[in-house]
């Protein structure tokens, strides 16, 4: 562990402004999408009561240190969640409920593959407890989604999405645009589908081209052909929030819609910089303990993390200097659409906030200020990198 | 001590890469002058940048003992001469220590624009030059023709050229009966008063300054009292002695010999090359011909990457210039980007030796501005002032008319590339002055603005040719043509780094090439940029840079923010090295990639 202790009281209680949930990492995926950068791995054999035991354990260690909170979310993230066996869930579910107090309106939320196998399962994750979950979709036409290196078609999508409406209190589902030679009218087409399709909640994501993905490689090697120029790729996020909010399904946050009330709250936890405990290979978590906040890691090798998980000898933990969190603060927050107490910002990053970048970054249309507090324009959305670079330039 | 008969002083003349590094060293080994256990690649280049570019700065010199067939022993001194135009008063001053040359030329290429420059030097210096063909172990060695050539373009008689491998040592023997044969022994009085002419000198960490010097007449003894006629400083000396190339005292140089001194001398600033050195009492009258001080006549800024390293920019500065008395410096302050310092010196190759140095020695990234030259700038008033640095420029009401230096370029270039040089001449302002061929070569002379020459010329004629063409220039002097100042201006706001000087007529042209280039080299911004080429308050060119419209990360949940935060952090490290005006960020590479010129 890194010298330096930033303990102080201010801090103990910071982390209630964005409430406390549990992030799940599932590993496994069935086959390797080329856009996708996240700890997935393809593996014939799981051992499922192998890895139930070993969540189970983890929850139990994490539920040690954060004695009587209040748990708001669970989220089961991958990999593909929805290759796991239902006892497994339960078993995970079981131990959740047994450590922690859950809020009244705890969101449990379950990342599903639209495939029939997945569809099938659906009514056993509810009775496990699973309230809410979020298809990855990716796109609606079956070329691309085959490009994608997706293994559903658009019909079982369809189907996919209406049984989950039926089946869950709340239903999501993601789309990629921006893809390769597609145009501004396709993917208007592909949005008026999307939303006649009445999800509560909508995560519409730019395709980003990640290093050390299929196509990170096709990328370098200048054979990822027909990516639509920036101006291209701001007109379809212009013409998103325009068609998202017409339909009712304003952003939120950058890339997430919907319906007021239906907001992933699991999700805002990380943006409003609360608590997270994260398990399984590769999860992260922030944790506030004896009034210092900690960056946690796991291993991210499915095989050492499950020998190595007992005794916390899975992860990495590391306190985060005011610094780290003054930058995690802006970066998360300003995603968001709502304001950030910068008061709040003032007492986690031990500096004042830079009110002349602020002030600058005002009064070329990014940002505004009500209240002690800073909130991203709709202009300053789509260049928010820049306008955080541009803050966190300013910070000491 | 030798007699005069039995000494031979020679250089060598060559093109880059023809072989002369190896040459050298070959004749060092095959006398066993070096233990061939010591025996290095290029033993006479000193300097790291020296050995990578394959070319000499500092003059060198190697003492090599050889006993001929006629069984009698010879002193052949050596003396390896920079190559390179930008030091050709130092090669001029070597040549005129020696009274042979030996003309390598590399029997697959022929000869090449800077093997004319250095040849022509030899023939201004009387010597005696014994051609030498390398290379002939190659199969594209073509000896006939290249003898002609040597006979067509330089006009020496190649019929009795020494073929040679340096490589595989065909031929050495014979270069060095050669040496001993052909070339004349040197002349000198030993009763007459001291003369000895110095050649170069560089700092020793050990020994302080270094000095190499010929002697013309008397005999330099240890402990004698001597003094530079040119400076009028006076020194004791400390130490004589000769190279093997290593340092090996003697009591005494006497005429013909060429060795070192060290005086107590501090800084190589105190030592001008071509000075003689006489002795302080009884010395002689009359120095030797042909002194003149180094001038600068390229200026560049050079700036800390980071603001926080002037002072060890200063610092490294101040050594290179201890052992580089032809490099000059002063501070400098520029808006955009703060403090460094106008440096000038003797040519771009000199240019860049030194600025490669301070980042690799000194490890300190640097900015280089446009290099410029010095216009003469003749004011309504009559007074004239040298303008070293365009952000100087008086003000156009004060001005009365500007001068410029012009050279003589000298450009080979096989015949299919002509068209292409020719076109590259014109549009640098050039004037034809003359067109021959040897075979299948062409030979142009053109009179240049050397403020067309200093920046990209010669990148411009190796892409135009590919790699083809040599090139050679000397300065002619100075001419009156229509000159302005043209001033960037990026989001209304003058950046004084990039102030340049150009011919009226071409303004309007390098105004729109420099503002689609600075379109390209700035990132976009939260905001749009206008980019504009001025004279005096006179838009000439303008260019916007559209806002930016789309910068935002996609995904950002819990598990990225670690490596999102270090990307910003990076980001953050990034901005640090960008100069900053007003609120656009400009990246370092642009103050020199917006003067280059494509077309």
């Amino acid at each position: 562990m890194r010298s330096g202790n930033w303990s102080r009281p201010a801090l103990t209680e910071d982390w209630q402004n964005g409430g406390f949930g549990l992030y799940v990492h599932w590993p496994f995926c069935e086959s390797k999408c080329p856009y996708c950068d996240f700890n997935s791995h393809v593996q014939k054999h799981i051992d499922q009561k192998a890895w139930a035991s070993a969540y189970a354990n983890e929850i139990k260690r994490v539920g040690a240190l954060t004695k009587g909170r209040v748990l708001r979310s669970v989220y089961f993230g991958g990999g593909t969640p929805s290759l796991m066996e239902i006892p497994t869930l339960e078993t995970i579910l079981d131990e959740v409920r047994d450590t922690w107090t859950l809020s009244n309106d705890v969101e449990i939320t379950l990342e599903a593959n639209p495939g029939s196998v997945e569809i099938d399962r659906f009514r056993g994750y509810r009775d496990a407890g699973v309230n809410r979950v979020s298809l990855g979709v990716q796109a609606l036409n079956d070329g691309d989604l085959a490009r994608l290196g997706r293994l559903h078609s658009v019909d079982e999508a369809r189907r996919a999405i209406q049984i989950s409406q039926n089946v869950f209190d709340r239903s999501s589902f993601d789309l990629i645009y921006a893809r390769q030679n597609q145009s501004l009218n396709q993917w208007k087409t592909e949005l008026e589908q999307a939303l006649a399709l009445n999800a509560g909640h909508l995560s519409l994501y730019q395709l980003t081209i990640e290093q050390g993905t299929a196509f990170g490689d096709r990328y370098n090697a200048g054979k990822l052909r027909g990516l639509p120029p920036d101006d291209l790729a701001a007109d379809m996020y212009d013409l998103t929030q325009e068609m998202c909010e017409a339909h009712g399904l304003p952003a939120y946050e950058v890339s997430n819609h919907a319906y007021p009330g239906n907001e992933s709250r699991h999700n805002i936890v990380y943006w409003k910089y609360g608590d997270y405990a994260g398990i399984g290979p590769g999860a992260h978590g922030r944790l506030t303990l004896d009034g210092q906040k900690y960056a946690t890691v796991a291993k991210s090798n499915p095989r050492m993390w499950l020998e190595s998980h007992l005794g916390g000898k899975a992860e990495t933990v590391e306190p985060l200097s005011p610094q780290d969190m003054a930058t995690e603060l802006i970066m998360m927050g300003l995603r968001l659409n709502e304001p950030l107490d910068i008061q709040r910002f003032e007492r986690v990053a031990l500096q004042s906030f830079p009110t002349e970048t602020g002030q600058y970054l005002h009064d070329i249309g990014m940002v505004e200020f009500k209240d002690q507090s800073i909130i991203v324009t709709p202009k300053g959305r789509p260049v928010l990198n820049a306008v955080i670079a541009e803050l966190i330039s300013a910070l000491a | 001590m030798t007699d005069l008969a039995h000494i031979r002083n020679f250089s060598i003349v060559a093109h880059i890469d023809h072989g002369k590094s190896t040459l050298a060293d070959r004749l060092i080994q095959s006398t066993n002058t070096v233990a061939e256990r010591d025996m290095k690649e290029q033993l006479l280049d000193a300097m790291d940048i020296e050995r990578e570019r394959g070319i000499t700065i500092k003059a060198n010199t190697v003492r090599i003992d050889y006993t001929a067939k006629n069984g009698e022993a010879y002193v052949l001194n050596l003396i390896d001469t920079p190559g390179h135009v930008d030091f050709a008063y130092e090669v001029s001053r070597s040549m005129r220590a020696v009274e042979g040359s030996l003309l390598v030329v590399d029997s697959t290429q022929g000869v090449e624009a800077q093997t004319l420059a250095n040849v022509y030097q030899a023939i201004d210096a009387d010597h005696e030059i014994v051609p030498v063909l390398n290379k002939i172990d190659l199969p594209a060695a073509d000896c006939d023709r290249v003898a002609e050539q040597i006979e067509d373009v330089i006009g020496i008689d190649a019929s009795d050229a020494i073929r040679v491998s340096a490589k595989t040592g065909i031929g050495i023997e014979d270069t060095l009966e050669a040496i001993v044969h052909r070339l004349p022994a040197p002349t000198g009085d030993r009763d007459a008063p001291l003369k000895a002419m110095l050649v170069d000198s560089w700092y020793d960490p050990y020994l302080g300054v270094v000095v190499l010097v010929r002697i013309m007449d008397g005999v330099l003894k240890k402990g004698d009292n001597i003094k530079m006629m040119q400076t009028g400083a006076k020194y004791g000396v400390d130490r004589i002695g000769v190279f093997r190339p290593a340092m090996t005292v003697v009591d005494q140089l006497a005429p013909g010999e060429i060795g070192f001194i060290t005086a107590s001398i501090k800084q190589v600033r105190d030592t001008k090359v071509g000075d003689t050195i006489t002795h302080e009492k009884k010395g002689a009258d009359v120095p030797l011909p042909g002194f003149a001080p180094s001038i600068p006549v390229v200026f560049c800024g050079l700036f800390p990457v980071d603001s926080a390293e002037f002072e060890d920019l200063r610092d490294a500065i101040e050594k290179l210039a201890l052992n580089d008395a032809s490099f000059s410096y002063e501070m400098e302050t520029s808006a955009a980007l703060g403090f460094g310092f106008r440096c000038g010196f003797l040519g771009l190759l000199h240019l860049e030796v030194i600025r490669d140095r301070i980042e690799r020695e000194y490890d300190i990234e640097l900015i280089t501005t446009a290099p410029s030259v010095i216009y003469h700038v003749y004011k309504k008033d009559g007074e004239m002032i040298e303008l070293h640095n365009p952000a100087d420029m008086p003000d156009p009401s004060v001005v009365d008319y500007l001068e410029e230096p012009r050279i003589k370029a000298t450009i080979l270039v096989p015949d299919e590339f002509l068209g292409d040089v020719l076109k590259l001449c014109q549009e640098r302002r050039g004037i034809q002055m003359d067109l021959t061929y040897a075979g299948s070569r062409a030979m142009v002379v053109y009179d240049l603005p050397l403020n067309e020459v200093v920046f990209d010329f010669y990148d411009r004629l190796k892409s135009v040719t590919k790699g083809y063409a040599s090139f050679d220039y000397q300065m002619t002097g100075y001419r009156q043509d229509n000159l302005v100042k043209m001033s960037i201006l990026v989001n209304e706001e003058p950046v004084d780094a990039l102030s340049t000087m150009v011919h009226r007529d071409r303004a309007e042209m390098r105004g729109r090439a420099m503002c689609e280039k600075l379109k390209d080299l700035i990132p976009r911004h939260m905001f749009k940029i206008p980019i504009q080429a001025a004279i005096g308050g006179k838009v000439i060119a303008r260019e916007t840079l559209a806002a930016l419209r789309k910068d935002v990360t996609a995904k950002c949940y819990g598990g990225d923010a670690t490596r999102k935060k270090k990307l910003l952090e990076k980001q953050k490290a990034g901005k640090k090295k960008m100069r900053q005006f007003g609120k656009v960020d400009i990246p370092q590479e642009a103050f020199i990639s917006a003067l280059k010129m494509d077309n």
